[in-house]
């Protein structure tokens, strides 16, 4: 294929609060273009017998090209960049925004602007993309677009008196999008000749073809053979194949050159070689600077993740080294409790990532896992002037040992309806926030800005800041570096013995509250014994709060005959076998689940 | 020598023959009570007697299971099956009789709610061989008993009661139940003394169990509104060691979880339950062990009644299921199990361990469930799972 005429590729991603509708759009966009060019279609019909072509890898759909007849008459290739739509994963977010020339802005025209709204439009705005705003939902009785789009010109200051108003799902006026992505989204620049520069904005790893780098090409061209250095990792090898994005399958050509949107395979065997973020060069012919913004992420929180099973613990190894080919955020060492005996320390980008591995973990790997509560990265600043990037809680030196201590913090926006103002200023209190400043967005709304600590807001702010607002405030955060704070390491004791994958990190103003709640959960999660078991919370040597599992008084079946008997088994049956999945530690037999207790601390 | 010769043969075949026993399901009452979850509902009257005509049926097919056995116990139970007409239970007796081989000393029991009982019916029971009468109490609070959805009074039970003595009955059991929502340990011992001044042979009292899909569980059951009404775990079992000890002095020996008797007037029918030995269930969705196979009849009465008489959830089982089954129907039997070979090596770790939890004692040959054990029964019985 001859190099493509770049006046005729629009890069764009769709940015959105979440339930806006993105992903609909987005389908609705592949549905109503062309996966070829009608030249394509012709050569593509060969080609396509390649069985490992038709092999399709279905992965998260990163990234798709489709084409699209434009009024002009003239075909355009969209190569439609996916952005994860979380917090956690907001590098990868900013990554692929660079690699793109356009956002589309889905706002729900009755909801209106939103905190992830306003973070994904910066964000945008930041890597100089043209934002196309698109109002959605105006098949819902309670549309507002005109409001909507009054709402995007005061508050984010862009045009967007004609901005397409349409229901994703219906369709309806869907076209016009498509119009404004050829109008409105600007062409790529770049030059062809020049050394080549791509942005890595993903990889995914294949047992076939190794990792598959997404990527865009800056300036200059790729094809296979080209001998290719990734400027960051320093990682070296020769590309095999180049190729752009079908609907869930990847499909070669001759090579991708500057403004395209396409893979590249070098039979590279790990994704950590090729870091998102990096720029590929060629080297022979190499450029001089890497593209901007390069970073290593880095994970923020951490937890303990053991097989339920002792015996599964090669198994947990395994599959946690094949989850990290595709995931080079993805961190583990091994470590041993006492309580919960050999596992691992893992690290995530957030709680929806740790979810995110922990649900892949149990379902496509069969393990069933125990996982302790989540923590952020503590720096622990020792007497002898050494400091410790604490994971574990269970590692913390003895506090004769510590000068002081330090915490992440984040910086956050909250966006909510003035009526919950007060219930959310109060949450961010309670939370150890500091509050930065309010702004309005419009009489009924306001944006409340905060600094809070990464340790209050890792489990349960989210939903405690919905249920606060009846579900009407959004949330976006930043890291912010690290503050000393006075931190104390909170123990549970059961049955009088320490639980070394019980203790967690607490602020000292908090550690009282926190240990009555924590005991007053695992009385409720540890079933009753034939003996009494206390359950204390303790700072140091010094008890801060106690509950007791009362001793079981009664278990009995009063009849059992012969209807009755196949029932009464299979109750019975259900007994023990609940009883197989606790984890006993001294006399006591605690649920697995027990370990995660301190995320439901909620409270209200 | 000649005569005494053949006697004995008689005897000898009949000592070779398996034991068997029968029960007999009839799945309708006056109104459903509140805590029931059996199969059983009323019914007009027409539909009692295409039931009773279906389940003749089912007996006369069962015929050949009893070429080789001997029925020790029959067993007509509910439902109320004293809602029947005298002659209807009668039939149903003759048929049993036409089909199987009752051994001479069988029990024949049949459960009846007062306000169903009339002297004529009980006459008829006695004619037809019946010797033992289950009679449902529950209370002898008359609040209790309407809180229960119960049909009659403590004085409707009292004149059933008479009624079946005066007509000879010389076996009888009443059904006692405590834990009820709002009875105290008082109410109770009440219940408890008038039934004991009856002296009936038999007593069952359990505590009650809030199962669900029954009007209690929406009322009792977790998290319902009114559990606060149940008496909490302590006075449960102190209601529990009540009847313990209330009908020990009055010489009743507990021999099961929730059954006392007097000597000799233990149930032979329900122990055969524990025991493990053979029963045939006939009638809509009994249940039956025959041959090392559990299962069911259905439960579609329309299709009962259409002479549909096939079987479900039918369960061969393994022989780490009968020694399964052994211990934990075995160990409800205050005597326990006794301790073959098998049972002390699948179990050579479990009994130990649960013996120091003071959960189980092993002496004389066997073992069984101490006062502690028998509290927490469940929690001793699933080990043995």
């Amino acid at each position: 294929m001859a190099s493509m005429d770049q006046s005729k590729i629009r890069n764009f991603c769709i940015i959105a609060h979440i339930d806006h509708g993105k992903s609909t759009l987005a389908d609705r966009i592949i549905e109503m273009t062309g996966l070829l060019t009608s030249r394509e279609m012709q050569a593509q019909v060969l080609d396509n017998m390649d069985l490992e072509r038709e092999r399709g890898i279905t992965i998260k759909a990163q990234a798709v090209r489709t084409v699209y007849k434009a009024d002009n008459g003239e075909e355009y290739i969209f190569n439609l960049i996916d952005t994860p739509g979380h917090v956690d994963f907001n590098y990868e977010v900013s990554r692929s925004l660079a690699a793109c020339d356009g956002a589309i802005l889905v706002v729900d025209a009755a909801q209106g602007i939103e905190a992830q709204t306003l973070a994904n439009v910066y964000l945008a705005l930041d890597h100089d993309l043209d934002v196309l705003p698109v109002i959605n939902k105006i098949d819902l009785p309670s549309a507002e677009p005109q409001r909507v789009i009054d709402e995007i010109e005061d508050v984010i200051g862009i045009e967007a008196q004609d901005a397409p108003q349409i229901s994703a799902k219906t369709g309806q006026n869907v076209r016009d999008v498509l119009e404004a992505i050829v109008t409105r989204i600007p062409a790529p620049a770049g030059d062809a000749q020049a050394p080549l520069k791509a942005l890595i904005f993903d990889s995914v790893y294949d047992s076939y073809k190794g990792v598959i780098v997404f990527c865009r090409i800056k300036e200059g061209t790729v094809k296979r053979g080209t001998p290719v250095r990734m400027m960051a990792t320093g990682a070296e090898a020769d590309v095999v194949e180049v190729g752009y994005f079908g609907a869930g399958q990847f499909i070669p050509c001759e090579e991708l050159s500057a403004g395209m949107v396409g893979y590249l395979t070098a039979s590279i065997k790990n994704v950590k070689d090729t870091r998102v973020g990096d720029t590929i060069t060629s080297r022979e012919n190499p450029c001089a600077e890497p593209l901007p913004g390069y970073k290593k992420v880095l994970p923020m929180v951490y937890c303990g993740m053991y097989p339920a099973d002792g015996a599964k613990y090669p198994d947990l190894r395994d599959a946690l080294e094949k989850l990290q080919l595709n995931d080079a955020s993805l961190q583990f060492e091994p470590e041993t409790s006492i309580a919960l005996g050999f596992g691992f320390r893992c690290g995530f980008l957030g709680l929806l990532h740790l979810e995110i591995i922990q649900e892949r973990l149990e379902r496509e790997y069969g393990l069933d896992l125990v996982t302790t509560a989540p923590g952020v990265i503590y720096k622990v600043h020792r007497t002898n002037g050494e400091v410790i990037e604490l994971t574990n809680p269970s590692n913390l030196p003895d506090p004769a040992e510590i000068e002081y201590m330090e915490e992440p913090m984040v910086s956050a926006e909250i966006m909510v309806t003035t009526e919950f103002i007060g219930a959310i200023m109060e949450l961010c209190q309670e939370r150890r926030g500091i509050y930065l400043g309010m702004e309005y967005m419009e009489e009924t709304r306001a944006l409340l800005k905060y600094e809070l600590p990464l340790n209050e807001i890792i489990y349960d702010f989210f939903d405690a800041l919905k249920s606060r607002s009846r579900g009407y405030a959004s949330f976006d955060y930043d890291m912010k570096g690290y503050v000393q704070a006075e931190l104390v390491k909170l123990d549970i004791l059961i049955n009088k013995e320490e639980v070394d994958a019980l203790s967690f990190i607490v602020h000292s103003s908090t550690a009282y509250e926190r240990g009555r709640k924590m005991c007053e959960k695992l009385k409720e999660e540890i079933p009753r014994h034939l003996f009494e078991i206390p359950i204390q919370a303790a700072v140091g040597s010094k008890i801060i709060a106690r509950e007791t599992v009362k001793a079981m008084r009664k278990d009995v079946l009063a009849k059992c005959y012969g209807g009755d008997i196949t029932r009464k088994k299979k109750l019975l049956e259900k007994q023990k076998e609940g009883k197989k999945r606790m984890r006993q530690i001294g006399n006591v037999e605690i649920p697995q689940k027990a370990f995660m207790s301190v995320l439901k601390l909620d409270d209200r | 020598m000649m005569m005494n010769g053949s006697i004995r043969d008689i005897h000898e075949s009949e000592g070779r023959l398996a034991e068997l026993e029968l029960y007999l399901h009839i799945p309708f009452c006056v109104k459903k009570c509140a805590y029931c979850d059996f199969l059983s509902a009323p019914a007009d009257e027409s539909v009692r007697a295409g039931y009773v005509e279906a389940l003749k049926g089912e007996i006369r097919r069962q015929k050949a299971l009893g070429a080789d056995r001997k029925v020790t116990s029959v067993f007509i139970g509910g439902g109320t099956p004293s809602i029947l007409e005298g002659t209807q239970t009668a039939e149903l007796l003759e048929s049993v009789y036409d089909s199987f081989r009752i051994d001479t000393h069988a029990e024949i029991t049949i459960e009846c709610n007062p306000g169903t009982l009339t002297k004529d019916k009980l006459s008829c029971y006695r004619r037809q061989g019946v010797n033992r009468l289950s009679i449902g109490l529950q209370s002898t609070d008359n609040r209790e008993l309407k809180m229960l959805g119960r049909i009659h009074t403590y004085e409707e039970f009292l004149e059933s009661f008479l009624l079946a003595r005066e007509t000879g009955f010389g076996n009888l059991n009443v059904d006692l139940m405590s834990a009820l929502p709002g009875q105290t340990r008082e109410s109770w011992q009440k219940t408890l003394k008038q039934v004991l001044a009856l002296k009936p042979e038999h007593i069952s009292a359990y505590s009650l169990i809030i199962e669900e899909g029954t009007p209690f569980y929406d009322r009792f059951g977790p998290g319902a509104g009114e559990e606060y009404l149940l008496p909490d775990e302590d006075t449960e079992r102190q209601m529990y060691y009540d009847a313990r000890d209330m009908l020990k002095a009055e010489g009743y020996e507990r021999y099961e979880i929730s059954n006392y008797a007097r000597p000799g007037f233990a149930c032979r029918h329900n122990l055969g339950y524990w025991e493990r030995r053979e029963y045939l269930g006939l009638g809509l969705g009994a249940s039956s062990l025959i041959g090392g196979v559990r299962y069911q009849n259905h439960g579609k009465l329309s299709a009962y009644l259409a002479g549909d008489y096939s079987h479900e959830e039918v369960q061969r089982l393994t022989r780490k299921e009968i020694q399964e089954e052994t211990m934990f129907l075995g160990l409800r039997k205050t005597e326990g199990v006794p301790l073959t070979e098998e049972l002390s090596k699948i179990y050579k770790e479990v009994f130990p361990r649960l013996e120091r939890q003071g959960l189980l004692l092993r002496e004389n040959g066997r073992v069984r469930l101490t006062d502690l054990g028998i509290d927490v029964s469940n929690y001793v019985l699933a080990e043995f799972l």
